[in-house]
């Protein structure tokens, strides 16, 4: 076993690296490539970073590209973004325009990889109409959803679906997201990397550095958030919990600490209403930290008391997933994948508005036992559920799945 | 590998598989009972396998009080207690095959809208999503060539595999038996008993784990008693 498998088999069990060898056994060889719109922030380019090393050490010839735009086909994709979850968005013609020149210039790049692929894997809608731009494709394409796609705006829905429609297969995290297209739809939710700085096992005094570095008190009870500045994670209704919970915890502070990527523009529009919203309030800390503050993040998540991920809309809610693998119970906007790891009474609980928030806030610091309880709990949850291996094992059962097409039951060997 | 190969017997030793299954979105969903009733007509039989087997492979917390995700839907989105402990009763062990079991599900939830003066709606996020599967097998390398050996390799069976053996077999010719109680029946009598006990087992409330534990310990018993009766 190599040793990074070997790294993994230590945090997720050998039996769960042995089936994943198993699995990969039959694909030994193949050539797949995932392609993205960014290398550095956001949850996708964090998955990729290990489970395209992770391919490889299991044999399978593993790719990975990113398309390179720029201003106005950023400010398209997130465009996109915000209406495939759901808001109202009229996207002038010239954005359009440029998503569409960028992917065409970008297909000129790519051509030579992805045509010959046996399997190509196109992450959310940046990449989309690369496949119409392959007419010599020889394999299976893949469109990966990574984005709550319940309730879409219909135009811009409509707009994507015919650059999504001729894909041989399409991912979506939840039942809730899939949407009517003329191919399998599977189901496929992320999962964090127990070995990333993000999510890695701490030192004590690594931990602690955060409470110097931002004016933090360790002996008072902290609550986090962390998440894009982005109005469907409402960082201003966290705001507000905290504001209602500090009346009966008066020690409280808050952190709200907002990672930025390079294809999301509005963050600092969102970043300069929170700040005037926290009102200059000295426990409200607010952080804008760069992509890579990776070892920030673990050491905020493991420094907090309870996290916070009150989102209105969530694809699936990595962030709450870090939190639970830190021993964090999660209170959680009762929304898309935040649903399935927060577990009421468990893990955590869901919530739907600030008031909910402060409650759960005010009762978990009331009973210290409980934090620990749930802790072990939501650790123990997401090693079974949602560590990398189990994604990686999924995505290998598409490859399987995606050579037998259209049969209900595999056999191999 | 074949492990503790024993006297020859001319048996086909237990190959010992491993499975895992990947869901898929049908596109079928259902906002009230009406609608679960459409969509059970025409829903892909594999999506009632989903339903009803597919969430042992999930670990969760508390044991589903309703057992299968249509019983489960109907009681916490529905709320419909009187529905969901109708559709809680149907256990896919008592079927020929799923068709059968399918018009039984459709039986109950059409007596259900017969006696219902209103159709309840549930929230557009608390729909049922029906959900199928497909399965992928694959052999793990490891066999045993009798059942004493069958009875050290099971405790350390992964959870996929007693799915597979002791669950998915249900679901394979001959339909209802599991795979270990079918290669025991080949031994004839010797292991009757231990068939009797493994036949006895509801995997129905269960997890995968404690499943093999109880598996293990009918093994480790049985075998046991088998060789402290044997004549010398």
């Amino acid at each position: 076993m190599s040793n990074l498998l070997e790294s993994y088999a230590e945090v997720a069990g050998a039996d769960v690296v042995s089936h994943l060898q198993q699995l990969a056994e039959p694909l030994r060889g193949i050539r797949v490539v995932h392609v993205n719109s960014t290398r550095v922030g956001g949850g996708v380019a964090e998955i990729l970073e290990k489970l395209v090393p992770l391919m490889r050490e299991l044999g399978i010839d593993t790719r990975w590209e990113v398309i390179a735009g720029e201003g106005e086909f950023y400010k398209c994709t997130k465009s996109f973004h915000n209406a495939l979850q759901g808001e109202r968005v009229v996207i002038p013609g010239h954005l359009l325009q440029a998503y569409e020149q960028v992917n065409a210039r970008n297909a000129e790049q790519l051509r030579p990889v992805l045509e010959p692929a046996d399997v190509v894997f196109i992450h959310d809608p940046q990449p989309a109409p690369l496949l119409g731009l392959c007419p010599e494709r020889k394999g299976k394409w893949v469109w990966r959803c990574h984005i709550d796609v319940s309730h879409p705006d219909r135009h811009v829905w409509r707009y994507l679906r015919r650059f999504i429609m001729g894909y041989d297969a399409s991912i979506f995290s939840l039942a809730a997201f899939a949407q009517p297209l003329p191919h399998p739809q599977y189901l496929i939710a992320p999962s964090i990397d127990p070995l990333s700085d993000k999510n890695r096992r701490l030192g004590s005094g690594e931990v602690e550095s955060v409470h110097a570095r931002f004016g933090l008190d360790p002996d008072r009870p902290l609550i986090l958030q962390v998440s894009r500045f982005d109005r469907f994670k409402d960082p201003i209704g966290v705001i507000q919990a905290y504001k209602l919970a500090k009346s009966f915890v008066p020690g409280l502070q808050l952190v709200l600490a907002g990672g930025t990527a390079t294809d999301d523009p509005e963050g600092e529009a969102v970043y300069s209403e929170v700040r005037a919203a926290a009102e200059g309030d000295p426990d409200i800390h607010l952080l804008l930290l760069p992509p890579d503050a990776h070892l920030t993040i673990n050491a905020l998540q493991r420094a907090a008391h309870i996290v916070l991920q009150k989102s209105l809309r969530e694809g699936f809610g990595l962030t709450v997933t870090e939190a639970l693998w830190k021993g964090k119970p999660v209170i959680g906007g009762d929304t898309g994948g935040i649903r399935l790891q927060v577990i009421n009474h468990h893990t955590g609980f869901l919530v739907d508005t600030p008031e909910g928030a402060a409650l759960r806030v005010r009762y978990l610091l009331q009973r210290p036992a409980r934090i620990e309880e749930m802790g072990v709990k939501g650790r123990e949850f997401v090693r079974e559920n949602y560590l990398l291996t189990r994604q990686l094992r999924e995505y290998l059962t598409v490859l399987l799945a995606l050579r037998h097409a259209g049969e209900d039951r595999i056999q191999l060997g | 590998m074949t492990e503790n190969n024993g006297p020859a017997t001319g048996m086909e030793p237990f190959a010992i598989k491993d499975c895992t299954l990947i869901a898929l979105a049908t596109g079928r969903k259902a906002q009230n009972l009406k609608e679960l009733r459409d969509q059970l007509v025409a829903v892909e039989s594999s999506s009632l396998y989903y339903h009803f087997w597919g969430g042992m492979l999930h670990p969760g917390f508390e044991e589903r009080e309703y057992g299968n995700d249509l019983g489960e839907w109907a009681k916490h989105c529905l709320h419909d207690a009187r529905l969901a402990e109708r559709l809680a009763v149907i256990d896919p062990s008592g079927f020929e095959d799923l068709e059968e079991m399918r018009q039984a599900l459709i039986d109950v939830v059409e007596e259900r809208l017969d006696e219902t003066e209103s159709l309840t709606w549930v929230p557009v996020d608390r729909q049922f999503q029906f959900i199928r599967s497909q399965i992928v097998v694959f052999d793990t390398g490891r066999s045993a060539a009798a059942p004493e050996a069958l009875a050290a390799i099971i405790p350390e069976l992964a959870p996929e595999s007693v799915f597979y053996h002791f669950i998915d077999a249900r679901q394979r010719a001959p339909y209802g038996e599991d795979d270990f109680h079918a290669w025991l029946s080949a031994w004839g009598e010797r292991y009757g008993e231990l068939c009797r006990r493994l036949e006895a087992i509801d995997p129905y409330f269960t997890s995968l784990h404690d499943l093999r534990d109880q598996i293990a310990a009918l093994f480790a018993d049985l075998l046991k008693e088998a060789n402290d009766v044997e004549p010398a």
